[in-house]
Parts: C-alpha cells; sequence; structure tokens
C-alpha cells in the first residue's frame, strides 16, 4: 500500500483524543491538504485554524501547550518551519513548550508546484535548535508512530511529513522509538543510512548491490535528533564505509549529522546523497527524484565509489 | 495572594518601589531598558498588586491563577520588580539582573524565573501565545481566569500582532485582555516618525476588540480599566495606555535615548533621589 505519510496525520491525531489524550492542532488554511481537517471534523473544539498566518499559527500552538494541551501544528514544511522560524526557536523550543510540529510537503516530492515550496532545508533548520527532537519517518506506519511518540513524549519536536505516496517498509501498529535507528538490512561491505522517502530506495539499492554480491546494511535514521549514534558506529565500524541518503540539501540534513559524529568518532569514506545546494523546480515527484540524483541507482553509484 | 481590597495607595507605593528597583538592578546591571520597564510600572503595579491578577506567589503553578504574558519581553525589568515585590523569589534576585547564572535573564526566561509564564524578548509574539492560552484556559463557561498580554507601541509594527488580533476576535476570546503601553517612543525616535501606527485604539476595534483608552500612570484609572475589562462581552480586550516613556525620572521621561541605556552611579542617585518616599 503506497499511503502518504502525511495521511497518517490527521487519523493518529484522532486516534489519540478518542484515547484521552489532550491534543490540539492549530493549522493554517491547508487542514485538507494536511489531513488536520480530520481532527475538526471529529473533535471541532480540538482544531483551530488561523488561517493563513504560520507565525500565530506557531504561538497560538505554544500558547495552548502553556495551558496543558498538546499542541501541534499544521502547514507546509516550509511556511511551518521556515516562515515560523522565530516562533519555533523563540518561543516553542527555548521555553521548552509541548509543541509538536508536523508540517507535511516536505522535500521535492512535492512536485509540480515548484522551488518556493519544496521544503528541503528543514531538518537543517530544526536539528540545530536546543531541545528539538527531529523525527523523519519513512512510511505510512512509521509516521504513525512517530505522531504518536512525539504527542506522548513532553517537549517539542519536528516530525516531517511528506505529499506522495510511499511504499510499506513497516507493517501496521509498528512501534517508533524515538532516538533509534532501525537496521532494516544487515550487511558487511557498505552502510546506507537514509530517512524519510530514501528509505525505500536505500532498499533498494541494497537489492541492486546484492544481485553484484556486494552486501550492503540498510540503516533507517528514523530520528535524526538525537540521531543514534551506538547504532551508526557499530555498522560503519562493520563495513568501513557509508553513504547516506535523505529528500533534503546535502547541507546541514542527517547526512550532515551522520557526518559530524562519525567524524569524531569513527570516521570512514562517506559519500551524502541529497540536493546539491540548489532549490527545488516543478515536475512530477518521480522525476525529480532522478533529477536530484536521489534513486536507488544513484545510491548504488556512490556505494561503488566508496568500494573502488 | 490577591490583594483583599483595591487600595490606590498601596499601589502607588508598591509602583515607587518597583521604580526604585528597576533603576537599581539596571544600574548593577550595566545594562537593560529603563524607559519601556517605567513606563509600564502603574499597569504592572496595578495587575499584580490593584485586587485584579488572581495569583500566588507560593504557587507560581496554582492552576486557577491569572497569566500575565509580557509581550514586550525587554522590559523584564519591571517584571521581576513585581515578582520580586509580591515575594516570588528574594529581592537578592534583583542585584543578579543579566549576570551570568542568575534566573533573571537580560529578557524573561520561563525556564529560570518562578511566575514567568513564558519567554518572551522577540517582539510580537506575546499576543498570540495569550491568545493560545485564552483558548486552552476557556471551555467551562464557569472557568473566570483571565490572560493579560502587555505589549509595547512600537510593538504594534509587528505584522504577527495583528494576526493575532485576528484570531482573538474570530475566536471571540472574552478571557483575553491585551494591555498596549502606548508611551510613544521606540529605539530610533518618535513611533510616529519611524513607523507611524494611526489610531491603535480605532484599528483594534476594526479588528472586532472592545476597547478601552486609560491614563496608564493614574491607578484609579488602570484598575477602573482593568475591571471593565475583566467583564465578559463575547470579544477580546484591548486596553490602550497613555504613558511616559521613563517615567518618574524626569531625565528619562519622553526620552528615546533611555530605551535601552543603563544610568551611570550619578544619575542612579539622581534617579533614586527622585523616588524616594515623600519625593515629589
Amino acid at each position: 500500500m503506497a499511503k502518504a505519510t502525511r495521511e497518517a496525520f490527521g487519523e493518529t491525531l484522532v486516534e489519540l483524543a478518542n484515547e484521552g489524550v489532550d491534543v490540539v492542532a492549530v493549522e493554517a488554511d491547508l487542514s485538507k491538504s494536511t489531513t488536520t481537517s480530520k481532527l475538526g471534523d471529529a473533535f471541532p473544539d480540538r482544531l483551530f485554524n488561523v488561517g493563513i498566518a504560520e507565525q500565530n499559527m506557531t504561538d497560538v500552538a505554544a500558547g495552548l501547550a502553556i495551558a496543558g494541551k498538546v499542541a501541534f501544528t499544521g502547514s507546509f514544511a516550509v511556511f511551518g518551519t521556515g516562515r515560523a522560524y522565530d516562533q519555533v526557536r523563540n518561543t516553542v523550543c527555548y521555553s521548552g513548550l509541548n509543541v509538536k510540529l508536523a508540517p507535511t510537503h516536505s522535500g521535492i516530492t512535492v512536485g509540480p508546484d515548484g522551488g518556493s515550496h519544496q521544503m528541503i532545508e528543514d531538518i537543517a533548520l530544526m536539528r540545530v535548535l536546543p531541545g528539538m527532537r527531529v523525527l523523519v519517518p519513512a512510511d505510512y506506519h512509521s509516521a504513525k508512530a512517530a505522531i504518536r511518540a512525539a504527542a506522548l513524549t513532553p517537549g517539542p519536536f519536528y516530525v516531517r511529513l511528506g505529499r506522495v505516496g510511499v511504499e510499506d517498509v513497516y507493517s501496521e501498529g509498528c512501534e517508533f522509538e524515538v532516538g533509534k535507528a532501525n537496521v532494516l538490512r544487515e550487511g558487511t561491505d557498505v552502510t546506507i543510512a537514509a530517512c524519510g522517502v530514501e528509505v525505500v530506495e536505500a532498499l533498494a539499492a541494497a537489492d541492486l548491490l546484492a544481485a553484484d554480491g556486494i552486501s550492503a546494511e540498510v540503516i533507517d535514521v528514523a530520528t535524526v535528533k538525537p540521531l543514534d549514534v551506538d547504532t551508526l558506529v557499530a555498522s560503519v565500524t562493520k563495513t568501513g564505509r557509508i553513504v547516506t541518503c535523505e529528500e533534503h540539501s546535502v547541507l546541514g540534513g542527517m547526512g550532515s549529522a551522520v557526518s559530524e559524529v562519525l567524524s569524531e568518532a569513527c570516521p570512514v569514506p562517506t559519500r551524502r546523497i541529497g540536493v546539491a545546494d540548489v532549490f527545488g523546480t516543478s515536475g512530477e515527484p518521480a522525476e525529480l527524484m532522478q533529477h536530484f540524483g536521489l534513486t536507488a541507482p544513484n545510491i548504488v553509484a556512490a556505494a561503488r565509489e566508496l568500494l573502488g | 495572594m490577591t490583594e483583599a481590597v483595591f487600595d490606590a495607595g498601596q499601589v502607588r507605593a508598591r509602583a515607587r518601589q518597583m521604580r526604585r528597583d528597576i533603576v537599581e538592578m539596571i544600574a548593577e546591571a550595566g545594562s537593560g531598558h529603563p524607559g519601556g520597564s517605567l513606563s509600564a510600572t502603574d499597569i504592572v503595579a496595578t495587575l499584580y498588586f490593584g485586587d485584579i491578577m488572581r495569583h500566588d506567589p507560593s504557587m507560581p503553578d496554582w492552576p486557577e491563577r491569572d497569566r500575565f504574558v509580557l509581550s514586550k519581553g525587554h522590559a523584564g525589568p519591571v517584571l521581576y520588580a513585581a515578582l520580586a515585590e509580591a515575594g516570588y523569589f528574594g529581592r537578592d534576585h534583583l542585584a543578579t539582573l543579566r549576570k551570568l547564572g542568575s534566573m533573571l535573564q537580560g529578557h524573561p526566561d520561563s525556564r529560570k524565573c518562578p511566575g514567568v509564564e513564558v519567554s518572551t524578548g522577540s517582539l510580537g509574539q506575546g499576543l498570540s501565545i495569550a491568545s493560545g492560552l485564552a483558548a486552552g484556559l476557556r471551555g467551562n463557561p464557569d472557568d473566570d481566569r483571565t490572560v493579560y498580554c502587555l505589549l509595547g507601541d512600537g510593538e504594534l509594527q509587528e505584522g504577527q500582532v495583528w494576526e493575532a488580533a485576528m484570531f482573538a476576535a474570530h475566536e471571540a476570546l472574552e478571557n483575553l485582555v491585551a494591555i498596549v503601553d502606548d508611551n510613544g517612543l521606540q529605539i530610533d525616535g518618535a513611533c510616529t516618525e519611524v513607523m507611524c501606527l494611526g489610531h491603535i485604539a480605532e484599528k483594534f476595534k476594526a479588528f472586532g476588540w472592545r476597547t478601552i483608552e486609560t491614563d496608564g500612570h493614574d491607578v484609579d484609572a488602570l484598575h477602573a480599566a482593568l475591571l471593565e475589562a475583566k467583564s465578559r462581552t463575547g470579544a477580546p480586550t484591548v486596553i490602550v495606555a497613555h504613558t511616559v516613556k521613563g517615567k518618574g525620572v524626569s531625565f528619562m521621561e519622553n526620552n528615546a535615548g533611555w530605551h535601552g541605556k543603563a544610568p551611570s552611579a550619578d544619575e542612579r542617585e539622581r534617579a533614586l533621589a527622585e523616588l524616594a518616599e515623600g519625593a515629589a
């Protein structure tokens, strides 16, 4: 089943509300796209639509959190993290509030809307904020679990959600352990660390490499912050090389985070797959994945380069 | 606890002490914002000591308390002075303002200082936070908790304030009271010259707010305005309090240069003399 991670958003909020969690959402005129409308349909008092006003959205969520609510924000990633950055920094994180940012439409798979709407700097922006946890779920099931984990863990969270359908990596009812990277496939020759929509590509790349007798270990870095350093170090200690892949700028994202820690803890030859310091552009998601070099064959090529 | 009965003389005495504390703590710190702290002193004193806000210094997290959001966070000293005066923490903390390890940060930090509801300092955000708080606290029609938010007039230049103004009216947040410390000055000069705000009360009125204008230094008038604002009418209320920047210290009054400057030792003494008990 190829559901989008954003489809997990509204559904999970409704489930949490039904379970008695005091969850609310603040939206900025995109409730249908982000699916927060589902919470409003089921619980009209729990969805606040502030109109096209992302700064207000974020600080209203902050106020609701101070009043004791588990407050989620919606909108698109480019606005929810970029337009409202000062609000996220100076109010949500500086006060350490129980606000969960889960804007959708991250990355270039937004597609035809083009570069203005394709947020590829959000992981970088969010992970440098003290106290912010950054979750990048790979599929719908993982997204449901990530939203649930964010709701039930006190403090600020960023949950990165996407617009397009992605193949299942996990199964229904899976758990999301904040701070844990998941080894999805064990291997000995090269580590492929991926997050978000790139996890499916990484698994496909491992299949292609296996056909050539190369054993790739695939790790889902579903939590970019706090990073699971132990799992990464254990893997590269074994394989001696790593390819990171993310639907994000190569600057400041998961690949950067992994490189930062491995360069100190266990330096190994590294290749980073991501968008190469340019803005996005209009196109269909699949075309853009190829255009920006984010597909399984690109990962295979990077791995081969490392293997010499 | 809240003062049992409104006593204007008592509020004025508290305000005088708060002004002395503001001058002393900023002088000791060697930096800070005296002008906007002194303009807001009578407002904050009336809120905390004028039988308006329900609060208990021994229980800063008391669920039944009213809430105060200092949107103009650079006026932290006026809040610190009120909190110390009320007994949230010992007066000895005032001398630590802006120093390493102090709970009295340059701008209020809710994770360090008891009685501070939320960290502020980046202007334009407080009214949104207060609106979210007001939305989160209502629910039970018998709930009379009120959220107060103090803004600067220059701060109203931030567009987010008007996003919040729309939201609060749309959501009919009748438990929300915004107070504008309308002292007419900002860092670069007169608000009318830097970026004219037009008629503040009329602007809020156009957004659907109940508006009250008052003298921001007359504690009787402030008390009456705040009492009126407490009554629920289905709309949020804004009190535009006309104030004098640097109020109470003659050489600081109406002088934008005192927005963010600490008094010298000599200036400190002159200011304290003016603020002494029994001085004119």
